[in-house]
């Protein structure tokens, strides 16, 4: 299949009075129809620029963009603006037109095409349901809460029918229910519109709740990419981690266990260890597993169990017992088992 | 009522036909300049926002042009401008003395201050705002009617507001090539022939535009900001 959206070796390069900036540096990306990509990055590491190439918004100083199989940059100004209306574009401050209705609002992407003033009356009422605001279509955007304005933009940007929908920041400017809310209108509209999204976020939590592929940009860059399951539960680089980490909040409760007293003063055969699982093996009785057939106990001190596309997904940090060999029998077996095993801590003779 | 300012301001009544006349004079120069001014600065102001850098229509040299135009008539003091551009204004109107005469340095000295009002009143309008506008497909007309002027309206309006009363300020100096005025009342009539009370009188007339333009400015300004 054709993807719907294809980007190759891309370099966008911006020149300041003495600097010269590589915002994105050789990406190349491949979306599929029905995809909701996720790009995660840190600001500054190139996602919004690599999203307005897409639309043209940024010219590329060189590579190519395809999308829908048009080649982008050798369009005319005029077919560049009717492929840009096949490209749907939400942003993290909504910037809707002050001055015109909620209706007006979703109106202005109609007012070039072919529709009569009847039907464009029509769409954007369908609209405005689709989004459910009907009863705010003659309010102003500053009559509006942030959540709200977030969903007229979603309609402007519906308004031509687009095949793809850029979600730059757009939860960013939210609180955590609306966000969630916007992630799950963002979904619907993917699988009833079966509109290819790609979303761009700093957040993982944002990634987890509604993306199937995710790619991690840093420094304009993609470091890694893949789908949701294969990242989230076996990431290579580190920035991947940090920022699953940050997500299962790990991060936060490693410190809390490392100073505690038993775990600074670890026993002879004990080891501190974090196990990442997926899916299947979730189902086993992992830990009285490892006490069955290894006789090492295991004592659960963090858990994080979250569900990915029907897909359970396990984070535990866990103090492991028993005698050496054991020890080694039980983690061998648990890596055979698709279990990551991170050894956080060894006691200090063991180091001898 | 009409004995008592008649006793306040003997001057004033004696003098009113003159006084109409001028009133209307200063009315005529500052609509008729009004209007050429801003038909003329709206356009500059808009050229100079979508030529500069990062502007929808972006063009370097286009813009560094326009820029200094504006920046150089804005420089000359209006009084030096009546008679440095007597030339040009013979060209258009045929004369430079008069209420006539005077109407092209108004419009030359009063277009590239609106300009510049136009260009910072446009500039607020938020460049997410336009992106949003662009990204669905909105060609530069569109951008320059729907969205320029229509998300900037109310400050334009402000701005404009702001010229008008600086416009009203410039037909003072009328006088000076015959343009006569308010102002030239104030001073040629009433200040040098120490007939006080018509300075006071033309005064009070100006103050009275000037509130009104401010006036209806702020209420059209309340009307269609949202």
């Amino acid at each position: 299949m054709q993807p719907a959206i294809d980007l190759r070796h891309i370099d966008v390069t911006f020149h300041n009075k003495n600097k010269t900036v590589h915002a994105v540096q050789d990406v190349s990306l491949e979306v599929e129809p029905g995809d909701i990509y996720g790009i995660v990055g840190y600001s500054g590491a190139g996602k919004s620029t690599l999203v307005r190439v897409i639309n043209m918004l940024q010219k590329p100083t060189s590579g190519q963009v395809i999308v829908n199989g048009h080649n982008m940059e050798t369009l005319k100004a005029k077919e560049l603006r009717a492929a840009r209306r096949k490209i749907g574009m939400i942003f993290q401050h909504f910037n809707l037109m002050n001055e015109r209705t909620i209706a007006a609002n979703v109106a202005f992407p109609l007012q070039d095409g072919p529709l009569s003033k009847q039907e464009r009356h029509e769409k954007v009422a369908k609209l405005l349901e689709l989004v459910e605001l009907s009863d705010k279509a003659n309010s102003y955007p500053s009559q509006l809460s942030g959540g709200q304005k977030q969903r007229v933009a979603i309609a402007r940007a519906l308004a031509n029918d687009p095949e793809i929908l850029i979600s730059d920041e757009a939860t960013s400017a939210l609180d955590p229910k609306t966000t969630l809310s916007i992630l799950k209108l963002l979904q619907s509209l993917n699988q009833r519109l079966g509109l290819t999204v790609v979303l761009i976020t700093h957040e993982m939590d944002a990634v987890k709740e509604v993306c199937n592929k995710v790619a991690v940009m840093e420094n304009g860059r993609i470091i890694e990419r893949g789908s949701l399951l294969e990242l989230f539960s076996h990431p290579k680089e580190k920035l991947t981690r940090d920022f699953i980490e940050t997500s299962t909040q790990i991060n936060q409760a490693l410190p809390k266990i490392l100073a505690q007293d038993n775990i600074k003063h670890l026993q002879p055969g004990q080891v501190l260890v974090k196990l990442a699982y997926q899916g299947a093996n979730t189902d086993e009785p992992l830990i009285s597993g490892l006490y069955q057939h290894y006789e090492v106990a295991a004592n659960i001190l963090y858990g994080n169990i979250e569900i990915l596309q029907q897909t359970p997904i396990g984070h535990l940090v866990v103090v492991l017992s028993g005698t050496p060999d054991h020890l080694d029998d039980a983690l061998e077996n648990l890596r055979t088992d698709q279990v990551t095993v991170e050894i956080l801590k060894q006691p200090e003779e063991a180091h001898d | 009522m009409m004995t008592e300012i008649a006793r306040l301001m003997p001057n004033v009544v004696s003098n009113w036909s003159e006084v109409v006349q001028s009133t209307g004079e200063t009315i005529y120069m500052t609509i008729v300049s009004g209007i050429f001014a801003g038909i003329i600065g709206l356009i500059l102001g808009i050229a100079l926002v979508i030529t500069q850098d990062g502007g929808i229509l972006a063009n370097k040299p286009v813009y560094q042009v326009l820029d200094k135009i504006v920046n150089l008539f804005r420089s000359i003091p209006f009084i030096i401008l009546l008679a440095v551009i007597g030339p040009f204004t013979r060209l258009v109107v045929g004369t430079t003395i008069g209420t006539t005469g005077v109407l092209v340095p108004l419009i030359v000295g009063c277009a590239p201050f609106y300009a510049r009002q136009v260009q910072n009143a446009l500039l607020d309008v938020a460049p997410g705002i336009i992106e949003a506008a662009e990204s669905v497909g909105a060609g530069p007309w569109s951008l320059i009617f729907r969205v320029y002027l229509r998300e900037g309206a109310p400050d334009l309006v402000r701005v404009s507001v702001v010229t008008i009363i600086s416009l009203i300020g410039l037909t003072t100096m009328a006088g000076v090539v015959g343009g006569g005025g308010l102002g030239n009342l104030a001073v040629s009539v009433g200040y040098q022939r120490f007939e006080n009370d018509i300075t006071l009188f033309s005064t009070l007339l100006i103050l009275i535009m000037v509130f009104l333009v401010q006036g209806i400015g702020d209420w059209i300004v309340k009307k269609i900001s949202h």
